[in-house]
């Protein structure tokens, strides 16, 4: 169970509902992943009004909670704009924040995502600011009113993983109190493993579950890599040693040879 | 026996074809005044299942791999089979292997092969994949050709017709698209354009292949392109945008800079009908037989469609009952 902002979550697993062979197969792999949110973006499918219906009432009937998402803004009105939509649209408050700052890239305009993520706070939306693991932009974040943080660990769609574990645990280390949701990068669920293992609340992926040759096994395999993670960071691991320790105690021989 | 197809699309008359050569008398019903205007006017006419498979599910490969055939004997000279071109660039060209890995019927090609398959993309592209047995035709050109052909059979069409006051007739097709009243359909937007330069000329449709903008480009007579197309869950008919423009444009002008200098004869946008396994049906219901939700599949899988629908009138002796083949196909999760 995840407690985030004031709401109970079966699954740490939330699922993009982008790019999959079709929404049949994205019901089953959100029902295969035991996934309890799913993210849905508005820009490009707004673009005439409210053409986009059709398929937002499929994401509606999956059953889970829906966070709208502002991929594809560049700018803090486009981003703000949408996000007020998004929230007729379904009905939530929960937005998760997009500003891209580079087309090639797809990073963050971090400056634009701080100002963004203010105008949305002051608004009453619960704002998932999608961010890099910077922890001076965190801190801004925080202080313009988000609860949660949603850090990269590598540029979305990469499948990279996380490229920089030390500022993850950094980042970990720093807002110990904060939910933390690494969002974009994943490729593989032992990636999922890693970051749960580092004490992230959640994982957010899209690419890596709806354009595998089986989306539906591989959002099993995330839900399972996501629940072992978290189990692991729970469990307290071991620290790896330079010593080799037998699992079998052995008696009768010198310890210090 | 008399039936009603309504609607002239590929799927109207494709089932046309296959009543009448089982011996219906057909009439085809549009209410539009002339072919066109719809989802398969603004088609890529790719009969290419192999591709395909990389999104698609088996049975888009299993039902579109006799197109070319059908589309041949129906409308002869309509098609070309000279494969498909798949190539990436050298940034993305990881994308060729993962391409390759979900797909079959394919095989690599080098850069030498490349030049003598297409000689305008020769030094373009390292490596590429050819899929020797697809084909393409010209949407356009195949439904006059169609058209000409059911009329030459004695069909008669009725355009600018509202079907619903048509009477006197044993079945109905409706083959209405995403104007038929189905709560399960959704629209999908597709935006295209065609480009005319005389500085190139292609063989055979060729997909350069990105994570982000994946582009198609078929060649069509008198050095005209089709490019192809977007994916957007909307069903906005509105006009091309211009991120959607600009997008296909690069794509182009990265598979050949000469494309910067073509000519943008026309752009369009079609909205494909789907059901959500973006998978096609035939369904009887009373004495109407509908044909719907071929989404991005128009040209490929309407003969199979049009097939099923057929067998389901002519099944004389049992009620009408749901042909969902495509169901049946898909592998339970």
């Amino acid at each position: 169970m995840f407690e985030l902002l004031g709401t109970t979550l079966p699954s740490r697993l939330f699922l993009g509902t982008a790019q999959y062979p079709s929404p049949a197969i994205l019901a089953d792999a959100v029902q295969a992943s035991g996934t309890s949110v799913v993210t849905v973006s508005l820009r490009r499918e707004m673009a005439g009004g409210r053409d986009g219906e059709k398929f937002w009432s499929l994401i509606r009937s999956l059953g889970t909670r829906i966070l709208p998402n502002t991929a594809g803004c560049h700018s803090v009105k486009e981003a703000v704009t949408t996000a007020k939509m998004a929230r007729e649209v379904f009905g939530t408050s929960w937005i998760k924040l997009e500003v891209i700052g580079n087309h090639d890239t797809l990073q963050p305009d971090v400056f634009g995502l701080v100002e963004a993520a203010r105008i949305l706070c002051d608004d009453g939306f619960a704002v998932f600011p999608y961010t890099t693991d910077d922890l001076i932009v965190a801190q801004r974040l925080l202080e313009a009113g988000c609860k949660v943080l949603m850090p990269w660990c590598a540029p979305i769609g990469s499948a990279l993983g996380p490229v920089n574990i030390p500022a993850l645990r950094s980042m970990r280390g720093h807002f110990p109190g904060v939910p933390l949701i690494v969002d974009a990068g994943l490729g593989r669920p032992s990636h999922a493993a890693t970051v749960m293992e580092l004490g992230f609340d959640a994982v957010l992926l899209n690419t890596a579950v709806a354009r595998a040759a089986d989306p539906v096994g591989m959002a099993r395999a995330f839900g399972k890599a996501v629940d072992a993670g978290r189990e692991a960071f729970l469990s307290g691991m071991l620290e790896p040693r330079d010593v080799a320790v037998p699992s079998t105690p052995t008696i009768g021989r010198a310890v210090f040879s | 026996m008399r039936v009603l197809v309504k609607g002239a699309g590929v799927a109207g008359l494709t089932a046309a074809f296959e009543l009448a050569t089982r011996g219906a008398a057909v009439t085809v019903a549009e209410t539009r005044h002339s072919l066109g205007g719809n989802a398969s006017w603004f088609a890529g006419g790719m009969l290419a299942p192999w591709c395909e498979r990389e999104s698609a599910e088996q049975s888009v490969l299993d039902l579109g791999r006799n197109a070319a055939d059908w589309w041949d004997a129906a409308t002869p000279d309509q098609v070309t089979r000279a494969g498909t071109l798949v190539v990436a660039a050298p940034r993305t060209a990881g994308e060729l292997d993962r391409f390759a890995s979900r797909t079959s019927g394919h095989r690599r090609v080098d850069e030498d092969e490349i030049a003598l398959l297409e000689p305008d993309l020769a030094g373009r592209f390292r490596r590429g994949l050819l899929f020797p047995d697809e084909a393409h035709l010209d949407p356009r050109q195949a439904m006059a050709a169609l058209h000409h052909r059911l009329a030459a059979m004695g069909i008669e069409f009725r355009f600018g017709a509202d079907a619903r006051l048509a009477s006197g007739f044993d079945r109905r097709i409706d083959c209405t698209g995403m104007a038929a009243v189905d709560d399960r359909l959704r629209g999908v937007r597709g935006e295209m354009l065609i480009l005319r330069t005389p500085d190139i000329s292609l063989s055979r449709p060729v997909r350069l292949l990105h994570p982000r903008f994946p582009l198609y480009l078929v060649p069509r007579t008198d050095h005209h392109f089709m490019a192809g197309a977007t994916m957007i869950e909307s069903q906005s008919a509105g006009r091309v945008t211009a991120r959607s423009l600009m997008e296909l444009l690069g794509a182009t002008y990265t598979l050949h800079p000469a494309f910067g200098e073509a000519e943008i004869v026309e752009t369009g946008v079609g909205v494909r009908p789907a059901f959500p396994d973006n998978l096609p049906r035939v369904e009887a219901r009373e004495s109407t037989v509908a044909i719907n939700g071929l989404y991005r599949h128009g040209f490929l899988l309407a003969p199979a469609m049009a097939r099923q629908a057929a067998e389901l009138v002519f099944s004389h002796d049992k009620p009408l009952e749901p042909a969902n083949e495509t169901d049946r196909q898909r592998p339970s999760a």
